[in-house]
């Protein structure tokens, strides 16, 4: 494991690296994962296209012809874009919690919305309204975006509620969605195909598909689900 | 200027060269599968490098152009006809009011593309005029054509003629059924043991039926890791070459999801991609490892030799109306 302020890098493809912050679902980590792209959304480099902050790793995409052209022939366009990140995240500063967003999203845990909480409170050996007290009682961090546009992975779950991903993926999750994957949660932003155990669903749009960019959440905003 | 889809093809959508700058939202960016060929006919129609086209699939339905316009073919070959004629993909081709283009028979690779000139008319979102299926966003109302769809076609930007007809042969990449495409090493490629890292090198590997515009699901003798450890999310991007749990190989194509956790085992390189993304079910592929100063090489190459392409063509355009 590299030291705390060695990330290792690593390329992807000819236009993309990955700067490995850490292998572990920190907060610590995520922050500076956000950091870097926000640095470099704000002071792009020639070439540069976008960044993906993950749970502990930031890639960056650029145009490689850009990049060549402003360095020496005989060494890499990767060569080039790693010395300048290498450069920059001495001076990339970390934002706390209080700096971040706080999101409330009102859900229903009522029958029809609740597909698989009598499963998730019967894994757990608790009763459905204490699987949701402890789901409610936690804010939760948004570490990233992906699998479909504006969905999050959000942390942590409660060990006491943190219940696998189902063996077989329901073909269609409707939209609003709130689901458990391990320590994981998340929403479905539009109907889709999905695994997680869906224990209610939400009103908020989350996916806002005429508005830039298209989703309600951002990395690192702090959610707290409200029971209606 | 509009083309009419008189009977829909199995999956034929619009799309251009991706959604870029907001993967971080979880957007994927989608876009065409075969870049090089979109780019090579985008060229010699002098469209915009980004110029929307239709992505058709096999059976790949009938379409009528309702004014004249010029056009061109490429990607797989669908042994196109115009009003019954044969014509040639990777050529200027001119269509009269109400010709038909129909694609009789598959003779190589699974995706053709149709390039008009002056590119197809959508409404972008975000920023690009590609389809995302599971958004139902994008390109022509989210969704494949159907039909009875009127698709528009922007008007050519001044009223000059493109003069130059063909792709020369050198630049129209070399697809088969069984090719070896190039790699670089992926970020996690040490997690695979000594023996399997050979069986990568060496064997074949054969597209599974289970492989769509997402990934290529690869069957083939399984891979073992050293240590298998739960890995977190990280960002993966087109032709990224995933090892999912059993031992198989994953190859992420256009519609590809922004991040994985599965080990990141290769990386196609830009220049092959479009060999791997003509395949399709029961074709096989071999990977060759390169290093990535060969693989920027090499892309770069591409670029410069579409940019000729380019300049050839603008300096053979001449006013239509003299």
């Amino acid at each position: 494991m590299p030291a705390p302020d060695l990330p290792r890098i690593f390329p992807l493809s000819e236009s993309s690296l990955v700067v490995e912050f850490g292998s572990e679902i920190s907060v610590e980590l995520n922050e500076r994962a956000i950091a870097l792209a926000d640095q470099l959304d704000t002071n792009p480099f020639p070439g540069y296209i976008e960044s993906v902050p993950c749970y502990a790793s930031t890639a960056v995409f650029y145009d490689l012809l850009t990049v060549k052209r402003e360095v020496p022939s005989g060494s890499t366009a990767f060569d080039a874009v790693q010395a300048l990140i290498r450069s920059v995240l001495n001076s990339v500063r970390p934002k706390t919690d209080q700096e971040r967003r706080q999101i409330e999203i009102p859900v229903s845990f009522a029958e029809p919305n609740a597909l698989d909480l009598p499963f998730i409170a019967e894994s757990a050996g608790l009763s459905p309204s204490e699987v949701i007290d402890i789901f409610t009682s936690t804010i939760y961090r948004v570490y990233m975006l992906g699998f479909l546009p504006g969905f999050t992975y959000m942390g942590e779950i409660d060990k006491r509620i943190a219940v696998p991903r189902k063996q077989a993926p329901s073909l269609k999750v409707p939209p609003g969605s709130v689901g458990i994957a391990g320590r994981q949660t998340g929403i479905y932003p539009f109907e889709s195909p999905g695994g997680w155990q869906i224990l209610g669903r939400t009103n908020t749009d989350i996916f806002l598909p005429n508005s830039d960019p298209p989703c309600l959440f951002r990395p690192g905003d702090l959610v707290r689900f409200v029971p209606v | 200027m509009s083309l009419t889809i008189k009977k829909e093809g199995i999956l034929t959508t619009v799309q251009d060269l991706g959604r870029v700058s907001y993967r971080r939202f979880g957007v994927n960016p989608g876009g065409v599968m075969d870049r090089a060929a979109v780019r090579l006919i985008n060229a010699l129609l002098a469209n915009d490098e980004n110029a929307a086209v239709l992505e058709v699939h096999f059976p790949a339905g009938e379409i009528r152009f309702d004014r004249d316009a010029s056009f061109a073919l490429g990607g797989a070959d669908f042994g196109p006809t115009l009003n019954g004629e044969p014509i040639s993909n990777w050529r200027m081709v001119f269509a009269a009011k109400d010709s038909l283009l129909r694609f009789p028979s598959k003779t190589s690779g699974e995706r053709t593309y149709l390039a008009v000139r002056g590119g197809f008319d959508v409404p972008e979102w975000l920023k690009s005029k590609s389809t995302n299926l599971g958004a139902a966003y994008g390109g022509f109302e989210g969704r494949r054509l159907r039909s009875g769809d009127v698709v528009g076609v922007c008007e050519p930007p001044d009223e000059i003629d493109v003069l130059r007809s063909s792709i020369s042969p050198s630049l129209i990449p070399h697809y088969g059924r069984f090719p070896t495409v190039r790699v670089v090493r992926g970020g996690d490629f040490e997690r695979l043991t000594a023996s399997s890292q050979n069986v990568f090198r060496r064997e074949n590997f054969v597209i599974s039926k289970d492989s769509n515009r997402m990934g290529f699901r690869l069957r083939g003798e399984p891979l073992q890791q050293d240590r298998p450890e739960e890995m977190i999310s990280s960002a993966v991007t087109f032709g990224t070459i995933q090892l999912l749990p059993d031992g198989q190989l994953i190859a992420l194509m256009a519609d590809q999801q922004t991040a994985g956790g599965y080990p990141r085992i290769a990386q196609v390189i830009e220049r092959d991609l479009p060999l791997l993304a003509q395949l399709g079910p029961n074709d096989k592929v071999a990977f060759h490892e390169v290093d990535l100063s060969h693989a920027e090489e090499l892309a770069t190459e591409f670029e410069r030799d579409i940019t000729i392409l380019r300049v050839g063509v603008q300096l053979q355009m001449a006013p239509s109306k003299v």
